[in-house]
């Protein structure tokens, strides 16, 4: 089985987020950069299927040099090999124009399942797995939390407002995978000493047959006009006194001045 | 030697930082209060391979240098003391084996040390035998293919817990370091038994233990090197051991130090963070200079070994160093958090409890300057 999964490095989760005035993209001083945490989850899956059933994991990111790292990290926790759109003509935030550039590198590739995970939890897009999809003309099944492979189909439970939903579909797929599908590994020791002897293909824009006006940048249907901070959050109030009068006090602030109840 | 980290090195110092955040920092609080030893979690290690660091790949191990060791060890000594311990410990009877062990003793006991399915321990203190090791009174006599061990051993760690021993004793009780001995004894042997679990001051959650040799009549090809061996197998066992130490004590002194800069920050006193008072700075700038050449010292001694240099004395630095740093430092951050501090709601009195040990293991400080005094006067 030939798996493939799309990745992308983020910020850690514990980063402080920061944007300089005037930027619209947040900024990388100080940050340390991880797995986006939904793809670990597809990448555990993918190597899960692979020690099941046999097959190679082959990983997919764009990004700027130093997602390699996070391609390497893939690799140690035991990925097979893996490919970097590493381009500054790649380079963007707009959805579209990475799906685009993904799905042209994955046309020249062989699989029978894509996985990726439901969102990065950077810019919170949403869009890749299933934008994806539409432009290889395959079948996505999109937030599982549950994957059972049988032969040339997978049956996908996704969760849903209030209830799971389970969808069969045929192989390939793209699957788009939401915390709960299983327990992300660490990378083994053995894991990180192998990981730099196994293939790590970087690609340019016209090594996946694209042209430098529909990728990147110049490839964006949508522009950041601006990126703000939400503002500090207002000091607390603190309501003191007996408590039957204080929580008389607090049912009156809440009524009469958050106007919440 | 180069102040960078190689790629694998800075990946799976990451690798350990993460699984000690997610593993090891939700139990280490109540693992400590209750005094629990949680064997789940040297599987866990195992699981990642962290358990075989110093022993070659052939006998089942990662066969990795010290210069990499120290950093998964204070990584996971920033979160559990106890569990860099457990590891540093778990590593001794690896390295001894490998050393002097015969090829039939490495192939039998190697693989499940480093695999982590049997756990190590390292029996050389007694009750009137601490500072001055070479006048322990345990004995091994050979009697036709076996020798018979008697005496009693304590502060074991992991005495209880653990599945192979290594015991100090004496095979030519007239003599004094060179009469001594070392042997592979199993938990279960006829003769060996437990005895009483201490009740400690700060790393509870690691057991430490006396343990009881009785008639413990033990294979004769159980012995490690030759007769009289034991001494020198333990001082070799010593010298690698305060590098980790060294390093389980950077990391003790590194998490109480970010804990201080968060508090110092965000603590309000006169209407202003306490980072803001020239005291406390200086005590923050003093703890982050004295971390950083600690720190430095650990990978100097294990830079040394790496390269098969003579590294005793610089180990010997670099423990009493660390150690000591690793004391002012904690003490320090009680201090930056006042009153709080002293609460076990934060976890600085932890760290200065846990930093109290280091000084006094593998060597106490007085011990380390008596090497490194002997060895500049000599
Ligand atoms: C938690 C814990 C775990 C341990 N784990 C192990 C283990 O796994 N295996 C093992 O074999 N041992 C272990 N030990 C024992 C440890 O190595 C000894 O406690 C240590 O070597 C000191 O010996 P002692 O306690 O007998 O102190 P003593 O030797 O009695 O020392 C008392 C004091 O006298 C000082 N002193 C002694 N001699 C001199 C001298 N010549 N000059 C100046 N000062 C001197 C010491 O520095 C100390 O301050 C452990 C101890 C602890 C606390």
């Amino acid at each position: 089985m030939k798996i493939i999964v799309l990745m992308k490095q983020v910020p850690d989760t514990e980063t402080k987020i920061q944007v300089k005035p005037g930027e619209t993209a947040i900024s990388t001083d100080g940050v340390t950069f991880v797995i986006n945490p939904y793809d670990e989850f597809a990448i555990e899956e993918a190597l899960r299927i692979k020690e099941a059933k046999g097959g190679d994991v082959t990983l997919i990111t764009l990004g700027w040099d130093k997602a390699a790292e996070a391609l390497r990290t893939g690799l140690a926790m035991g990925a097979d090999k893996a490919v970097h759109l590493n381009d500054p003509a790649f380079l963007t935030n707009d959805a579209h124009s990475i799906a685009l550039a993904l799905s042209k590198t994955l046309k020249k590739l062989q699989y029978d399942l894509i996985l990726c995970g439901k969102q990065a939890i950077d810019y919170d897009n949403h869009q890749i797995g299933v934008r994806v999809a539409e432009m290889l003309g395959i079948p996505h099944v999109a937030v599982v939390t549950k994957l059972v492979l049988e032969d040339g189909k997978a049956v996908a439970h996704r969760e849903i407002e209030g209830g799971t939903e389970v969808v069969e579909t045929p192989l390939p797929a793209i699957i788009t995978c939401q915390k709960g599908l299983n327990e992300p590994r660490y990378a083994s020791l053995k894991g990180i000493m192998q990981a730099k002897k196994k293939p790590l293909e970087a690609k340019k824009v016209a090594d996946v047959d694209a042209s430098p006006g529909e990728v990147g940048q110049a490839g964006a249907k949508t522009v950041v006009l601006t990126l703000t901070m939400p503002p500090d959050r207002a000091a607390g109030k603190v309501v003191e006194g007996e408590p039957e009068d204080a929580a008389r006090q607090v049912v009156k602030l809440l009524r009469e001045e958050a106007k919440v109840i | 030697m180069s102040f960078d980290l190689t790629e694998e090195q800075e990946s799976l110092r990451r690798t350990v930082e993460k699984f000690a955040e997610k593993e090891l920092a939700p139990i280490a609080a109540e693992a400590e209060e209750k005094g629990e030893f949680h064997r789940e979690i040297f599987e866990k290690l195992a699981d990642i391979g962290l358990l075989g660091i110093p022993c070659p790949e052939q006998y089942g191990g990662a066969g990795l240098d010290y210069s990499t060791y120290i950093l998964v060890i204070e990584e996971i000594a920033k979160q559990c003391l106890a569990t860099a311990v457990g590891l540093a410990v778990q590593g001794l009877p690896q390295i001894m084996i490998n050393l002097f062990g015969s090829e039939e003793q490495k192939k039998q006991y190697l693989a499940p040390l480093a695999s982590g399915k049997k756990l190590g321990a390292f029996a050389l203190t007694e009750a009137g035998a601490g500072s001055d090791a070479a006048s322990l009174k345990t004995t091994a006599t050979l009697d036709g293919d076996s020798y018979v061990l008697n005496g009693s051993k304590v502060f074991i760690t992991h005495g209880g817990v653990a599945d192979i021993y290594l015991v100090m004793a004496k095979t030519n009780p007239g003599e004094g370091a060179r009469g001594i001995s070392s042997f592979i004894v199993e938990d279960g042997t006829p003769g060996f038994s437990c005895g009483k679990t201490e009740k400690k001051m700060g790393m509870r959650a690691s057991p430490t233990r006396e343990i009881i040799l009785e008639d413990c009549r033990i294979p004769r090809k159980n012995l490690v090197g030759k007769e009289g061996d034991g001494f020198k197998i333990a001082m070799i066992a010593l010298d690698s051991g305060r590098i980790t130490i060294g390093a389980a004590a950077v990391g003790v002194a590194q998490a109480a130090f970010d804990e201080s800069v968060k508090y110092a920050k965000q603590r309000e006193q006169f209407g202003q963070p306490i980072a803001s008072f020239q005291a406390i700075q200086f005590m923050l700038a003093d703890m982050g200079t004295a971390i950083r050449a600690a720190r430095n010292m650990v990978r100097e001694a294990a830079y040394l070994k790496d390269k098969g240099k003579p590294f005793s004395h610089v180990a010997a630095m670099a423990k009493l160093f660390a150690t000591d740093t690793a004391m002012k430092v904690t003490t320090d951050a009680v201090q930056i958090f006042g009153g709080y501090g002293y609460m076990q709601d934060y976890p600085v009195e932890r760290l200065m409890r846990a930093a109290k040990v280091t000084q006094i293991v593998e060597g106490t400080n007085q011990i380390q300057r008596m090497v490194i005094a002997r060895h500049l006067l000599k």
